[in-house]
């Protein structure tokens, strides 16, 4: 996993509440055995009419944020399917960091598993950093994961807050396989007394 | 203290715990799909990892299979490569796996309780959010992302934090007609899509209690539409006679070791919950969902809402999206909205409980003119005891199409899909845009209402429907 440290960018506002993954990314979609490549049906059915022609209307559309590298809306970002194409699609379209009110859990625990930093402020908050965003190239986005801060182009900053956890392994761009692993003489016991204490748990042989 | 049963399972399953609160949780059972798994396995092999427990894992194919002409080769070259992968993977790391021609291949939420895999006080994952099904079992089961499962396949637990409990009460006794589905549409109708965030929903109450398993399971699949990370139902007689006999389930007295311990899995007398919500389950009419996310229903005897109604722009801006999607306009009676598919099936509805409402209702019927009408069942052997009850011929009699197992038209990842434009009542879980293919517009509800929308042509209130 790529590390994130500070980013500094174009932010694209996109000012909806509920954005499922089906609108992240169609379930046709998912038909890939990768992980890259998703970039260009990110959004598909907002970003594309069913001929296939871009809606020149849609922000990631537009000259300002085809290259944008933090995207903000509103609440409940993510909800629906746990499918981790939707934080690969946003990944592989350049999206490092998704600053939302709240977002659907799954979603969230996916996005630390692929190195794009989940951030949660306000409503009001994401409004006003929206509202910079519309600036496109003009107003970039300074976000700051060891201090915990976005920074606004006016150099106001904005603190969040984020598991300890998530950022340690955020920073150092740390596999929690890897982490796991180093815990594996805890699993070996759990799994011994486990086999004692409930002999019931048939394994499954087909 | 008294505990929460999410609170027993949990704690049970907890091997190391952190600093930071960050828990490794021990998983019991990993239900594995061909559409999130590719990359999960491929991690594996990058990195040399073997699977740590071939035999707490189950693959099945799913999303991708077409549900005619079973054992043909998949046509669409991308859903056979993802199929090929799966077959290929569970070959190398030694995963058992139902084929797409063994009878118990299905949907793997069907699967998993009809063949005693899923079991109470169990923790249960599977790359797939509708994993929340197996906590009617009293199991705590959720989805997980592709990153996960190769988490769990490699060391078999998962790193989480626990989540806060949220208690559903739903007293009262169910009005005739009125099933699991409607009672799900109404709780998050009540609390919204994002009502369950970072909890766990325990479903209590009477109303919750009379129902049999596959009501249960309706129920709990639909935990996550509400945000919740899982959702449970406390194990009981009811759950223990489903699991008896069961081919992967303990046996003889094994299986009576296994019950006393079920039995002390309920929560406790006075357990904390951080939520509490209260529905009077006689209250709940038949529910459908006019808009685009699930917490868009209303009873059937409504009418299409009007944004003029609403006062937070936001919510008014996001109901007119919603109306322009579903083509509806304000005033409109719910009951005159006509039907050009109907889709029965899903891991929400393709028991076969639900399979025998909807032929209860159908009888000796007919499909109306120009509706597609579609049995799904949940898995092979769905299929075969709804053959061996008769169902198929009364539901092929009507004029629905009788397929195989599969997820079929719940997600637009095979050949079943709506075409633009197209209006299903669908017995599924989810009304996103384009979820049932692009541009098609989703009516969720029950079975029994999906087959009297069959029927009629239009959405139908199965209490009028003589």
């Amino acid at each position: 996993m790529q590390a994130f440290t500070e980013l500094t960018g174009v932010a694209a506002p996109l000012p909806l509440a509920n954005v499922d993954t089906d609108k992240i990314i169609p379930a046709r979609f998912l038909k890939t055995i990768k992980r890259t490549g998703l970039g260009k049906n990110l959004f598909d059915t907002l970003r594309y009419d069913p001929a296939g022609a871009e809606r020149p209307d849609f922000v990631l559309n537009q000259p300002a944020f085809r290259h944008a590298e933090v995207l903000i809306a509103h609440e409940n970002f993510g909800c629906g399917s746990s499918r981790e194409h939707a934080p690969w699609a946003l990944l592989d379209f350049g999206i490092r960091c998704v600053i939302a009110p709240s977002f659907a859990d799954i979603f969230h625990n996916n996005c630390y598993k692929n190195g794009i930093l989940p951030v949660t402020l306000p409503r009001e908050v994401c409004d006003q950093l929206m509202e910079d965003a519309a600036l496109g190239g003009n107003a970039r986005i300074t976000v700051d994961l060891e201090r915990q801060l976005v920074i606004r182009p006016n150099g106001e900053e904005i603190h969040f807050d984020i598991d300890p956890f998530q950022k340690h392994l955020m920073l150092n761009g740390l596999d929690d396989i890897g982490q796991t692993m180093q815990r594996a003489p805890a699993i070996d016991s759990f799994e011994a007394t486990r086999v004692t204490d409930q002999p019931w748990f048939p394994g499954i042989s087909v | 203290m008294p505990k929460t049963l999410f609170d027993k399972v949990w704690e049970s399953h907890v091997v190391d715990r952190m600093e930071d609160g960050t828990c490794v949780l021990y998983i019991d059972r990993h239900l594995v799909h061909e559409v999130t798994s590719p990359q999960a396995f491929e991690g594996l092999r990058l990195a040399g990892r073997p699977v740590r427990r071939p035999d707490a894992t189950i693959a099945v194919v799913d999303h991708n299979v077409p549900t005619s002409n079973r054992g043909e080769r998949i046509a669409e070259d991308d859903s056979r490569i993802q199929v090929e992968t799966l077959e290929r993977n569970v070959a190398d790391f030694g995963v058992p796996f139902f084929n797409i021609t063994d009878t118990r291949q299905g949907i793997v939420h069907i699967i998993g309780p009809e063949q005693g895999i899923s079991l109470p006080g169990m923790t249960i994952v599977c790359g797939d959010s509708h994993t929340s099904t197996h906590g009617a079992m009293g199991a705590l089961a959720f989805g997980i992302g592709t990153s996960e499962v190769e988490h769990v396949l490699a060391t078999q637990t998962l790193l989480q934090k626990p989540a806060k409990n949220m208690l559903v009460q739903v007293d009262g006794t169910l009005g005739a007609g009125v099933t699991a589905k409607d009672i799900v549409l109404a709780i998050i109708g009540k609390i919204g899509t994002a009502g369950g965030t970072g909890h766990v929903i325990e479903y209590a109450g009477e109303a919750i209690r009379a129902l049999d398993m596959a009501g249960r399971m309706t129920i709990c699949n639909m935990s996550i539409e509400a945000g919740a990370r899982a959702g449970m139902i406390a194990p009981d007689d009811t759950t223990f006679a489903y699991v008896q006999g069961r081919p992967f389930a303990p046996k003889g007295e094994a299986f009576d070791h296994a019950v006393a311990y079920w039995r002390t899995l309920p929560s406790d007398e006075g357990a904390h919950y951080d939520a509490v919500v209260h529905l009077d389950g006689a209250a709940i009419p038949p529910m459908v969902s006019w808009g685009t996310n699930p917490e868009a229903v209303l009873p059937i005897n409504s009418v299409v809402p009007d944004p003029a109604a609403v006062d937070d722009e936001a919510a008014r801006a996001q109901m007119v999206r919603m109306l322009d999607y579903m083509a509806l306009t304000p005033g409109t009676k719910l009951t005159d909205i006509p039907v050009d598919v109907v889709f029965i099936g899903s891991c929400t509805n393709g028991r076969i409980e639900d399979i025998r409402a909807a032929a209860a209702v159908v009888g000796t019927r007919k499909v109306a003119p120009g509706v597609r009408a579609m049995v799904v069942p949940g898995s092979g052997v769905v299929k075969q005891q709804a053959e061996q009850e008769g169902l198929d011929r009364i539901m092929i009699d009507a004029g629905f199409e009788w397929r195989d197992a599969g997820c079929s038209m719940c997600l637009g990842m095979n050949p079943d899909k709506l075409k633009p434009g197209q209006r299903c009542a669908s017995t599924s879980n989810r009304n996103f845009e384009g979820r049932q293919g692009p541009g098609g517009r989703t009516h969720l509800l029950s079975p029994a209402m999906a087959a009297a929308a069959a029927i009629t042509g239009h959405l139908t209130d199965v209490r009028d429907f003589t």
